[in-house]
């Protein structure tokens, strides 16, 4: 049940929404999608899901192409979200479980473990006009999951949650994935990708700009990140061999270093100077390799 | 159960359980009803039976009895009373509701009868041209006893001339069947109008709103949105046909209890008394195909719009085809045989009332009615075909625009190219 991405490009007319993409997705495993407004996030899904035709390329799951014969095993959480503004929870969920080829006593049974998790058991019969937004994009989650799907679409999942909905959302997807689904989201905050994913893919103007497995793009990507809280000036490190690129910060200095040896020898150098209060050696963050791939932040 | 039937039903129980459908179908029940029973409601308001009461003064002494007779035969619901009082007293009956109104007779210099009529209003106008028709014909009578006519040479007179009608071509309708066929296809033309417009709009405005609560993406990753489109036009047209079924059996069983009294008036002119099983079933064909052609048309149409607001502009164009179909038609009900009736009746968007006008009234060959309906049914075909493809990249796209450079859009969306 691996989904595959095979040189899958989209041309809308003359603009090119996603070039030449190819990434494999394993099963069981968390994806997760990066890059900013435009970069082809939501046009790459559309096309897994097969609501749009690639202009090239080929697109498969356990190597058969994604289509409504097997829309019962996907769920979609789209980054639109909408529902039925007049329908109650229970009708709405029921109705589009229904479409995804599930039968309305065994859809009822999931929704109310899902509303209880979420605990809004209360909500049940009300219209989801009548909703907040937290909580009608908690009722839109449940309905991309309530059949069970094996693969999961989430087209940014967290946007517009706060902190303690984030949180419970995170868990529950983190569940999904415990059960063995297949899930493949995308973020504007890197962090979570960074948290809950395996995979991940960069994406930049339709191009995948960096991907693979987490830890092999942290490991490949080689530069670290240094930290130094000192009371004496720290500038002249700026100019030491080895440090790609250094940032003033309030109480001292960041520092991208090309590696550990590096940082041995900053040490080295600077002890003697003055009290450290601080020297700590850690991973690039993805925003790091997110800003030496693409050239720019987003956050 | 499979997801078309599934959208199908969800459709058809939805709309079904609003209120607002709900409400119009009462209403226009209540207006079958109205409609069929007019004659015991009309009954209900005439406090004397339907008989007007006419008080007559006559100061000839010989006018009364004539006019009398003359009456009866025009209009059997006046009664006259005579009335030896004085006119004072006459108008004071008058004043207290006793009788409609005072007719005083008399004779002008020439020895012929004259009248002046008195009532509280004379908004009345068929009670007094009745009374004054019946007073015409005494006159009539007296003067031309007063040049000495004899009665039979009075009847030659006022013959009327005899004026045949004959249809040469053979089946053709006569004048009366004629008459009747125009009754009946008017109200069925009225019917296949007025469901094509509200369906349509119905249509139109469930997959705008669809679309606008973004519910759609989530719909059309489950369900093809080819399925969805053919499930919504399905569900809302059994949703028609449930309402005209209820009207249909409501105006049925109404006209069925109300025959007796309905027969002498408007409806027998036009001929609902025996009416025709084949304009009918032609009728239920083109509502049918109708629906289809326009239905297809909305569905795609309001695929194209983000907001709700924006469906009407964009039907608008829809909305005025299918006025243009039924002025034509109105215009051919008066003369079916125009060869711009049958050029118009072979124009699909036109074909559902024109084609329909044309099988109801004239007798015409039955391969121009099958031509007809052929042709409706393969541009339905072309319409449904290119539609499908214009519902699924529209309900993608989100935008301001809404004009119909969004169809070229959105054909670009689906093309695999």
């Amino acid at each position: 049940m691996v989904l595959k991405l095979e040189h899958v490009t989209k041309r809308f007319g003359q603009f090119t929404a996603v070039d030449d993409l190819s990434i494999t997705i394993p099963e069981k495993e968390m994806f997760g999608f990066l890059g900013a407004n435009g970069a082809g996030k939501t046009t790459t899904f559309r096309m897994i899901l097969g609501l749009l035709d690639s202009t090239a390329g080929r697109i498969t799951w356990d190597d058969q192409p994604i289509d409504y014969s097997t829309s019962h095993l996907v769920g979609y959480l789209p980054e639109e979200r909408g529902l039925y503004p007049k329908l109650k929870v229970r009708d709405q969920i029921v109705y589009l479980a229904r479409l995804r080829g599930m039968q309305k006593s065994e859809a009822l049974i999931e929704l109310k473990s899902w509303l209880e998790r979420f605990k809004i058991t209360e909500y049940e019969n009300k219209r989801v006009e009548e909703l907040s937004k937290g909580n009608q994009q908690k009722i839109q989650f449940i309905a991309a999951v309530v059949h069970r799907p094996k693969l999961l679409i989430l087209d940014e999942p967290f946007s517009g949650l706060d902190p303690v909905n984030v949180e419970m959302l995170k868990d529950a997807v983190l569940s999904l994935k415990q059960k063995g689904a297949t899930i493949v989201f995308s973020s504007h905050q890197m962090h979570h990708v960074e948290e809950m994913c395996e995979h991940l893919c960069i994406m930049q103007k339709g191009k995948p700009v960096v991907h693979g497995a987490l830890k092999e793009i942290k490991r490949e990507f080689g530069k670290k990140n240094l930290m130094i809280h000192a009371e004496f000036p720290l500038d002249s490190l700026k100019n030491y061999p080895g440090v790609v690129k250094a940032t003033p910060t309030m109480e001292g200095i960041l520092l991208q270093i090309e590696g550990e040896r590096v940082a041995e020898s900053i040490l080295k150098e600077i002890v003697g100077n003055g009290f450290i209060r601080k020297f700590a050696l850690e991973e690039p963050s993805l925003n790091d390799i997110f800003i030496e791939k693409v050239g720019d932040s987003y956050e | 159960m499979n997801s078309f039937w599934i959208i199908l039903f969800h459709t058809y129980l939805n709309k079904l359980k609003t209120k607002s459908f709900i409400i119009t179908t009462v209403i226009t029940i209540l207006i079958v009803l109205g409609l069929t029973n007019i004659n015991s409601i009309i009954g209900v308001f005439d406090k004397n039976g339907g008989k007007e009461n006419v008080a007559v003064l006559d100061e000839t002494g010989q006018l009364y009895e004539p006019f009398k007779q003359q009456l009866k035969t025009i209009n059997k619901d006046i009664k006259l009373t005579l009335y030896k009082d004085s006119e004072k007293e006459a108008e004071k009956a008058v004043e207290k509701g006793d009788v409609k109104g005072v007719i005083q007779l008399r004779f002008n210099e020439e020895k012929l009868p004259e009248a002046t009529y008195k009532a509280m209003s004379i908004t009345d106008s068929s009670l007094f041209t009745d009374l004054q028709t019946a007073l015409q014909q005494v006159k009539t009578m007296r003067a031309a006893s007063q040049i000495n006519l004899a009665p039979a040479q009075l009847q030659k007179l006022y013959e009327p001339v005899s004026f045949e009608k004959f249809a040469l071509e053979k089946n053709a309708k006569t004048e009366e069947e004629l008459n009747q066929a125009r009754g009946l296809v008017y109200v069925l033309l009225f019917i296949i109008y007025f469901s094509v417009i509200m369906y349509a709009n119905m249509i139109a405005m469930e997959v705008a709103t669809e679309k606008s609560s973004r519910v759609m993406e989530i719909l059309i990753s489950s369900v093809s949105p080819i399925k969805q489109m053919f499930a919504k036009i399905l569900g809302i047209g059994l949703l028609s046909l449930t309402q005209l079924a209820a009207f249909l059996i409501v105006g049925y069983y109404s006209l069925t209890n109300n025959m007796e009294s309905l027969k002498e008036g408007f409806f027998g002119v036009y001929g609902f008394g025996d009416i025709p099983v084949g304009t009918i079933i032609y009728a239920v064909i083109f509502f049918i195909l109708g629906y289809f052609l326009y239905a297809t048309l909305a569905a795609f149409l309001g695929s194209l719009v983000s907001r709700i607001e924006d469906v009407q502009q964009m039907i608008t164009p829809m909305t005025l085809l299918v006025v243009a179909g039924f002025m034509i038609s109105m215009f051919g009900l008066g003369k079916p045989d125009a060869s711009f009736i049958t050029a118009t009746s072979y124009i699909p968007f036109f074909t559902p009332m024109i084609m329909f006008l044309r099988v109801g009234m004239l007798t015409i060959p039955a391969w121009e009615a099958i031509l007809g309906i052929f042709i409706l049914v393969a541009t339905i075909v072309v319409l449904a075909i290119f539609g499908a493809r214009v519902y699924r990249g529209g309900v993608l796209m989100y935008g301001k625009s809404n004009s119909y450079k969004d169809i070229k859009k959105a054909l670009q969306l689906t093309k695999n190219e």
